[in-house]
């Protein structure tokens, strides 16, 4: 009986440094893929390779033999010593291994928990896997029902619900007030990594003109640009305001860029349309007593972190019952797995037609009411040696070594064809 | 008639309940369960109403029970209106328990009618009934989102995002849906005015008589309009115009009761105990 196994590191037990060492590329994945796939004991192999785990899913006949040889083949490839990242590795088998990889795609084990890339990475790991055919029976299973799992956790729980990052949280709260961001008006003011991805998500929500103010107009029209915006000059935002729905400002002014009286004389104007102000600066660009007036809000840096805690919160509280699902999917896995074995499958298969051949019997005897005892048992003793002779090829052929290494396949093949799961 | 009546509390009831577990489990098809439940028991409120009109010929206002019975009845009829066209689920948990206690409160007075004398049923006057009812129903949904607004608005500016928080829309259609329910609303009571003037010249051979009921509709109409005003000229939105549409709900309910229970008029005789 093959066993599945999965080693690897990942966030919790490898620091940045070590996971960076061993980080594979698409085209570096492929080669280790093919490599390992030559070691006698390897039978099906599989790499995943995010920023924040690298890990191989193996089916194998012996466990001892081919962790040690993953780990000797990622250290000649990357020219690392065992020693060094060693430690770091961890090994699952069996269920164990199965339950790990449900949880890795159903993002119960990010390191932000929900998040939605590592499914999208499994699949792509996966795909490559089915491109080298380095997969089989097994991990095509594991796989899809990876997939499934990871899909139900998705929409069952509430572990993706609300934003865990300061520019999706901002963007969520721009949607409690204005409903709809479709054709709202942007001023950027200043620049930075935060505010420019923030402008991005506020962009794919197809938000309307972008306005960019920054300290040196050249900038300003750089990145305007950028987002097909127009550059305004620092002057010119207390004019702005009149028209625009959403701020985001992060400049590196040590005072108030927008104060309290500009925007309260603009609110005439707009006839008390809600302007929503974020405050990505520290120290802040945006007057806090503007959150005072009616109809305007002002969120800082240290708001949205506190949305953002609460919003973790609440995604841990949820993934209690995403375990609860990977459990379930480990057993009925395990269910399937266990049905791999030749013995079983022969039972069953034959367990199958002789149910068959005697009710079928038995309905004929029922109208040929004529025959003497003898005659019934002849037939039945035909019945039988029907069965076995039908029988015969394909249990030594299930039985024999001849098809080693494609058991698997040719047991879930029998399963599937003569529909013995149900 | 009695079942009748029984078993739209009991629906109303139900939806309320439904309503209620979809606040707190959000699952979709309770929110479906305490719609459908809704109808249903408005389809009983409908049949109640309908009973009395041909046991007496008369559009049934004759006294409180009558009259709040048809206050239940538009209030579900406005609410299944409302919730088809903006879908905003939450409100279920205003509409249906208060469609609910009215009827309660409607069953536990007396039925008995009221003699009046001088009533003409006319077209006139089933108009007027029926548009100032089914425009005070609206006004009783705008103070709801009022309400709501306030609430969503406090969490905002207080950034303490709770249970409320999440479950409530956007600043932004909680108003526009305000806002479409007073425009409404207001439509209907200055359509049900009107008639109810010309109904008065009629019967009574003058248009204002200067009884309290009129006067404080008169009143109502007077804040929902300068409501409309400000919203049109300096454009009075979010925190203002709730707070004025839970105001404009608080006279209109003193209309409704405070004026019968505590002054007189002609219009006595339908709502009081």
């Amino acid at each position: 009986m093959l066993d599945i196994v999965l080693l690897g590191l990942n966030h919790k037990t490898a620091p940045i440094e070590l996971r960076e060492l061993l980080s594979f590329s698409k085209e570096e994945t492929v080669a280790v893929m093919e490599g390992l796939q030559k070691c006698p004991d390897i039978n099906e192999v599989m790499l995943i390779s995010t920023c924040n785990r690298v890990e191989v899913l193996l089916t194998t006949s012996n466990t001892i033999n081919s962790v040690n040889s993953v780990k000797t083949h990622i250290s000649e490839f990357k020219k690392i010593p065992i020693s060094k990242f060693e430690d770091a590795f961890y090994t699952h088998d069996g269920k164990d291994a199965v339950r790990h990889i449900f949880r890795v795609a159903s993002s119960l084990d990010s390191m932000m928990v929900g998040e939605p890339q590592i499914l999208g990475q499994i699949k792509d790991a996966y795909l490559t896997t089915i491109l080298k055919k380095t997969s089989g029976v097994i991990l095509n299973r594991l796989l899809h029902k990876t997939f499934f799992v990871a899909k139900r956790v998705r929409s069952e729980t509430g572990i993706g619900d609300h934003a865990v990052s300061i520019s999706y949280a901002a963007i969520e709260l721009a949607r409690k007030i204005f409903g709809n961001l479709e054709g709202k008006k942007v001023l950027l003011v200043g620049a930075g990594e935060m505010a420019e991805l923030a402008v991005e998500h506020l962009i794919r929500n197809r938000t309307g003109e972008i306005f960019v103010a920054n300290r040196t107009f050249e900038r300003g029209v750089e990145l305007s640009n950028k987002f097909k915006g127009k550059a305004i000059r620092i002057e010119e935002i207390p004019d702005c305001l009149k028209v625009v729905d959403i701020i985001i400002s992060s400049t590196g002014s040590p005072n108030f860029v927008i104060v309290r009286d500009q925007v309260k004389g603009v609110m005439r104007s707009r006839r008390n349309r809600p302007i929503f102000f974020i405050d990505i600066a520290v120290p802040r660009d945006i007057d806090p007593d503007i959150n005072r007036l009616n109809n305007s809000y002002v969120y800082d840096i240290d708001d949205l972190k506190g949305v953002i805690e609460e919003n973790i919160k609440d995604r841990n509280k949820e993934s209690i019952k995403g375990e609860r699902i990977v459990d379930e999917a480990v057993i009925s896995f395990q269910h399937w797995y266990e049905s791999l074995e030749v013995v079983p499958t022969i039972v069953a298969l034959r367990n199958k037609i002789d149910t068959i051949a005697r009710t079928e019997v038995d309905k004929t005897l029922q109208s040929l009411n004529n025959l003497s005892d003898n005659d019934c048992q002849a037939i039945h003793r035909m019945t039988n040696s029907l069965i076995n002779k039908i029988l015969h090829d394909p249990t030594i052929f299930l039985k024999s070594d001849g098809c080693y290494g494609d058991r698997f396949a040719y047991i879930d093949l029998t399963r599937r064809l003569f529909n013995l799961d149900d | 008639m009695e079942i009748v009546i029984i078993f739209t509390i009991f629906f109303y009831l139900m939806s309320t309940a439904a309503y209620f577990a979809y606040l707190f489990l959000q699952k979709n098809y309770l929110n479906r369960a305490g719609y459908f439940l809704l109808i249903a028991g408005f389809l009983c409120n409908s049949a109640a109403i309908f009973y009395g009109f041909l046991k007496s010929g008369l559009i049934p206002v004759h006294n409180l029970h009558e009259t709040l019975v048809i206050v239940g009845w538009s209030i579900a009829c406005v609410f299944i209106i409302f919730q088809y066209k903006f879908n905003l689920r939450i409100l279920g948990i205003y509409a249906a328990p208060i469609a609910a206690i009215v009827m309660i409160f409607a069953s536990q007075v007396s039925s008995e009618p009221v003699q009046v004398k001088n009533i003409v049923n006319n077209f006139w006057l089933i108009f007027h009934i029926a548009s100032i009812f089914i425009g005070e129903a609206f006004f009783v949904l705008a103070g709801g989102l009022g309400c709501m607004y306030l609430a969503q608005e406090h969490a905002i500016k207080a950034k303490k995002h709770g249970f409320f928080f999440r479950r409530l829309p956007s600043l932004e259609l909680l108003d526009t849906a305000g806002y479409n329910c007073i425009v409404v609303g207001f439509t209907m009571l200055t359509i049900g005015l009107a008639t109810g003037l010309v109904y008065a010249q009629m019967v009574w051979g003058k248009f204002w008589s200067w009884d309290p009921k009129e006067v404080w509709s008169g009143i109502t109409w007077l804040l929902y309009a300068a409501l409309l005003h400000g919203r049109f000229t300096v454009g009075w939105r979010g925190r203002k115009a709730a707070i004025m549409a839970i105001i404009g709900l608080a006279a209109l309910l003193f209309t409704f009761f405070g004026v019968n229970f505590f002054l007189d008029g002609h219009h006595g005789e339908f709502t009081r105990l």
